[in-house]
């Protein structure tokens, strides 16, 4: 245990001014590029080239030539960077009070929000926006109401409107996931210390507690910059296609897979996604974040004066039945027969239930092991990059975050087809079964797919954990590996457990990539099933209750989870109050 | 607690490896199909097969046609089963589809003119579609809209905010409407016609099955749909008619054997079945609402039920198969960057134009008169002549996908003129028809 103090050299790589680093962490490193290489990067190349090939090979860049010619493709430009930017907006303006409310004041239910507010991240954008529909739409029950009483009606679903209004709603979440954990984990003392000299209310909010908090604002909001950018499912539901994702699916769908403009929009895709995410990187650079004690447990929350009161409880009750109408649409809609153009459905029912509990057990089994799986992998895997990336100096260490990132901005009918291409004649080692025949793809796709959420929520994370908290812990005698796993991982609990909700539910809802790689029905997730019970003309019933199973287990996986950790912050505390 | 979670995945995951190896008697069904249909098709094919499993791999067409390619062979799924003619054309240039020959008797070979089966043996009809309007009775007494009888009826004021389509490149079934729009009333009334309708719809869909759903629930008043989607919704309780309109064609929708199938033997057992008295029967289910392709089983249909041999439906236009399958991309090519990427434009012109007329109706003015056709002519017509869909090089532009650079911006500037020459239509045609409208006054 004294081997580290008579070695030196073991700590050296914290030190910024050392070049040295590991085998062990370069072997990490290794086996991370090595996975992401073989189940990223390779599949998406094998598919993007075509955007800069001829049929015969030979490299071109002249698609990229036509694809700037096409007015079509740069109004679709313009369309989705407005889109994706009015989103982040909005969404921050729902998700910042949220977060600072639950988070800084004594109040009843804050759990509950915190676990409400994942609720929109759990259903398909697809579904959302076909309960959207049901209630804001053109014929929907709030226009429906406003055209008998005030005989007028809002046009709120219609164009980019609708999608901002319903991709809002959807990934807000995102931030106030992010920025929850963020201000969670803000010292305490730091809060005190402003308030002792004087700020209060909105100016300490201000000067104090939101720049501390910046890294899991930057990591929210640039995550739904980037999701709302590629997302798919939403625009097409809404009957939106002068958009770049939607462009891109409908010409490699409609025109054909070779077409390469629509793979130019996909490399334009990737490119943005991450020059968004190096722009939040180079935003956060040359910024202290981190502080030294650790409050989350022992932050003290204040009362709410009355008037305060009301208005944090107005503004939490009119976000909350707007973020719960898409599951109210789909509760209902799960339990009705008939509905249409009426307030609420005419013919009630529990059939729906009957026949998803019957039928489709297998694919909520299925969706638990894979999403499950896959987000185990994520934060193990992102917890590590952003250990590299933030702790040591092992070369090339920058290029696991890119790479993991790549995967954001990847349309799963990309990803799906490049898996179907790459892996076509890969057999599983020792089984010889065909890897694409197995429920092991979907834990590969998923994996990769949701990387960068569980990627985002580590890195902050561990952004909030003073250095000096890990090298006390060697100075102390811990082995480096011992301080990550006694000291850093403890730390960051919040932002790997965030990290790892927010993979699990994300890959619970994925549906493109999943079409493509359901080869038994079988085999399939609970998302599938969804999409297909959607599509049936006798009535979306059993869509939506396979949809309000998904959205109550998830639900209640979230409650338990945080529970659990705030269990565990309590037990730690106990421990440390012990002589 | 953590080893007890532990266990109960590893269980989990032995029983998933253990069922991954187990199934040998199985039929593997590819197709684009609702549940509703295909459950139907598993539970009677089992039960006449007993130790025999059918496996449902439920994918769009499109998403289908991707599958098989970049499936190796062996792996394949053993059946195809889906409407579009034209994605099982595909399929057979790709060699993805094996001849089959199920020897089934009492189907006809025709269809008005229209084949029944592939003459080439790859693959074969097993129901028969025709397209009409669906439209929700709630909705249009709501907004006091009469009932549509003909395509021609949506082209009227009184629709403008209510209809809803699909794109030919998105939906087969639309596709073959629209295909037999043109037929009925050659290349520029016709597209005059689908630019009239398309400027009265509220909403051109993603897919087909958008169109339906939003009749059913109420978004939507009128749609442009196939047969069944309309007959089911009514069966299954919503307050929804259909009809077919006097123009009408009636197509197979259609089912193959795929060439490197796991299980051939059983593929070629599932094709057989589904086209035997048993199989088809299926099809009059009220959920299904499909029109069979064996003429008796109509007389097992319930009264009223279509009949397409019986004279019931009254098909006035021969579909012409060549002819759709020549200009297929160019018709949809043309339809999406004339209208659905241009719709906005295109609804806005409308509605000024049914304003001035509205106008000039009640106070005429021959001024106005002549701006309003004017206006009408320029946001009515195709921005692509008839003699250029009979180009051969013009057409071979759109049918090679794999395109080289030259070919590729050859496309694009085509991509680029149609998309700005509508635009400018559209846009001026509003403009006349706003002086037209400033006119009456």
């Amino acid at each position: 245990m004294s081997a580290p103090l008579a070695a030196p050299g073991a700590v050296a790589p914290l030190n910024a001014e050392a070049g040295r680093w590991s085998a062990g962490q370069a072997a990490v490193a290794l086996a991370i590029a090595a996975f992401l290489l073989a189940f990223l990067i390779w599949p998406v190349l094998t598919v993007i080239r075509v955007a800069v090939t001829e049929p015969d090979g030979s490299l071109t860049l002249s698609h990229f030539g036509s694809f700037f010619q096409l007015s079509l493709m740069r109004e679709s430009f313009a369309n989705s960077l407005y889109v994706a930017g009015m989103t982040v907006v909005l969404a921050t303006l729902i998700a910042v009070p949220l977060a600072y409310i639950t988070v800084r004041f004594r109040f009843r239910g804050a759990i509950l929000i915190q676990t409400l507010g994942v609720l929109p991240l759990i259903m398909p954008a697809f579904m959302g926006a076909a309960a959207m529909q049901l209630l804001f739409g053109r014929s929907g029950s709030v226009n429906q109401l406003l055209g008998q009483w005030f005989g007028f009606t809002l046009p709120i679903m219609e164009g980019l409107k609708g999608v901002i209004f319903v991709e809002t709603l959807h990934y807000f979440p995102f931030i106030l996931l992010n920025l929850s954990a963020a201000l969670a984990n803000i010292d305490s003392a730091m809060e005190e210390s402003a308030q002792n000299l004087g700020a209060s209310g909105w100016r300490l909010f201000r000067r104090i507690v939101f720049p501390l908090a910046l890294p899991g604002y930057v990591a929210g909001a640039s995550l739904v910059f980037i999701k709302v950018f590629d997302d798919l499912g939403t625009p097409l539901v809404l009957n939106v296609t002068n958009m770049l994702a939607p462009q891109a699916y409908l010409r490699v769908t409609s025109i054909g897979i070779e077409d390469p403009i629509g793979y130019v929009i996909c490399f334009i895709l990737v490119g943005f996604s991450i020059a968004a995410m190096a722009g939040s990187a180079a935003f956060l650079r040359g910024r202290d974040f981190a502080t030294l004690q650790r409050g989350a447990a022992a932050a003290p929350r204040r009362d709410l004066r009355p008037w305060q009161a009301v208005l944090a409880y107005g503004w939490i009750v009119g976000v909350l039945l707007l973020v719960l109408s898409p599951h109210l649409g789909i509760l209902m809609l799960s339990l009705s027969k008939v509905w249409s153009f009426t307030l609420v459905p005419e013919i009630w029912t529990l059939d729906n239930y009957s026949v998803v509990f019957r039928d489709s057990t297998r694919m909520i089994t299925n969706t638990f092991l894979y999403c499950g799986l896959a987000a185990l992998l994520d934060v193990v895997i992102g917890t590590a990059i952003a250990y590299l990336v933030l702790r040591t100096r092992v070369p090339g260490r920058q290029w696991l975050d890119h790479m993991a990132t790549v995967a954001l901005a990847m349309p799963g009918v990309v990803l799906g087809i490049g898996y179907l291409r790459t892996f076509r004649d890969t057999e599983i080692p020792f089984t010889g079964e065909a890897l694409l025949g197995s429920w092991l793809i979907f834990v590969l796709a998923y994996t990769v797919r949701r990387l960068p959420y569980a990627l985002r929520s580590c890195n902050a994370a561990l952004q909030q954990v003073h250095l000096s908290l890990e090298e006390a812990a060697q100075n102390l005698g811990a082995s480096r590996a011992r301080a990550i796993w006694r000291v850093v991982v403890p730390l960051m609990a919040g932002g790997i457990l965030a990290g790892f909700v927010t993979s699990f539910i994300t890959a619970a809802v994925e549906i493109s990539e999943t079409i493509l790689l359901t080869s038994r029905e079988s085999l399939a997730p609970m998302s599938y099933g969804i999409y297909l019970y959607m599509q049936s003309i006798a009535g979306r019933g059993p869509g939506a209750a396979l949809g309000v199973v998904a959205i109550v287990m998830v639900a209640l996986g979230t409650y338990l989870s945080h529970r659990f950790v705030a269990a565990r912050h309590a037990q730690q505390f106990m421990k440390g109050q012990r002589p | 607690m953590q080893s007890f979670l532990a266990a109960r995945l590893a269980a989990a995951i032995l029983a998933l490896a253990a069922t991954g190896t187990a199934a040998q008697q199985q039929v593997t069904i590819l197709t684009s199909f609702p549940k509703e249909l295909t459950s139907a098709y598993k539970a009677a094919f089992e039960r006449a097969n007993p130790g025999m499993r059918v496996e449902i791999l439920n994918k769009g067409t499109s998403a289908g046609v991707a599958y098989l390619r970049e499936t190796r062979a062996g792996d394949r799924p053993d059946v195809f089963w889906a409407s579009a003619p034209d994605a099982f054309e595909v399929l057979a240039k790709d060699g993805l589809l094996a001849k089959f020959d199920p020897a089934v008797k009492g189907i006809p070979d025709k269809i008005g003119n229209y084949p029944v089966n592939d003459p080439q043996g790859f693959y074969r009809g097993q129901a028969l579609a025709g397209y009409g309007l669906m439209w929700n009775t709630r909705y249009l007494a709501a907004n006091k809209v009469p009932a549509p009888k003909e395509w021609a009826d949506l082209v009227k004021p009184v629709y403008f905010g209510h209809l809803a389509t699909s794109s030919p490149s998105r939906s087969g079934t639309t596709h073959l409407t629209i295909e037999t729009i043109l037929q009925a009333e050659g290349w520029e009334k016709g597209w005059s016609q689908v630019l009239q309708i398309a400027g009265n719809a509220v909403a051109i869909t993603e897919r087909s099955f958008g169109v339906p759903d939003g009749v059913s629930n109420g978004q939507f008043g009128i749609g442009l749909v196939i047969d069944f989607f309309g007959l089911a919704a009514k069966n299954s309780g919503f307050p929804v008619e259909f009809a077919y309109p006097s123009q009408t064609a009636i197509v197979p929708a259609n089912i193959a054997l795929v060439n490197g199938a796991k299980n051939a033997d059983l593929g070629r057992r599932f094709i057989q079945f589904s086209l035997s008295p048993a199989g088809q029967e299926l099809l009059l289910d009220p959920k299904i609402s499909r029109l069979p392709v064996l003429p008796e089983t109509y007389r097992k249909a319930p009264a009223g039920y279509p009949d397409p041999y019986g004279g019931k439906i009254r098909a006035k236009v021969n579909f012409d198969s060549e002819l759709s399958e020549s200009r297929y991309f160019v018709v949809s090519a043309l339809f999406d960057h004339a209208i659905t990427f241009r719709h906005k434009e295109l609804v806005a012109a409308t509605r000024v134009i049914h304003e001035a007329a509205v106008k000039l109706a009640a106070k005429p003015n021959a001024q106005g008169q002549r701006l309003l056709t004017e206006a009408r002519a320029l946001a009515f017509t195709p921005v692509v002549d008839e003699t250029k869909t009979r180009d051969k090089g013009f057409l071979a532009l759109f049918r090679e996908t794999k395109r080289d650079a030259a070919r590729q911006k050859q496309m694009t500037a085509l991509e680029e003129h149609w998309g700005k020459q509508a635009r400018q239509n559209y846009d001026k045609a509003a403009a006349l028809a706003r002086q037209a409208a400033a006119a009456a006054k």
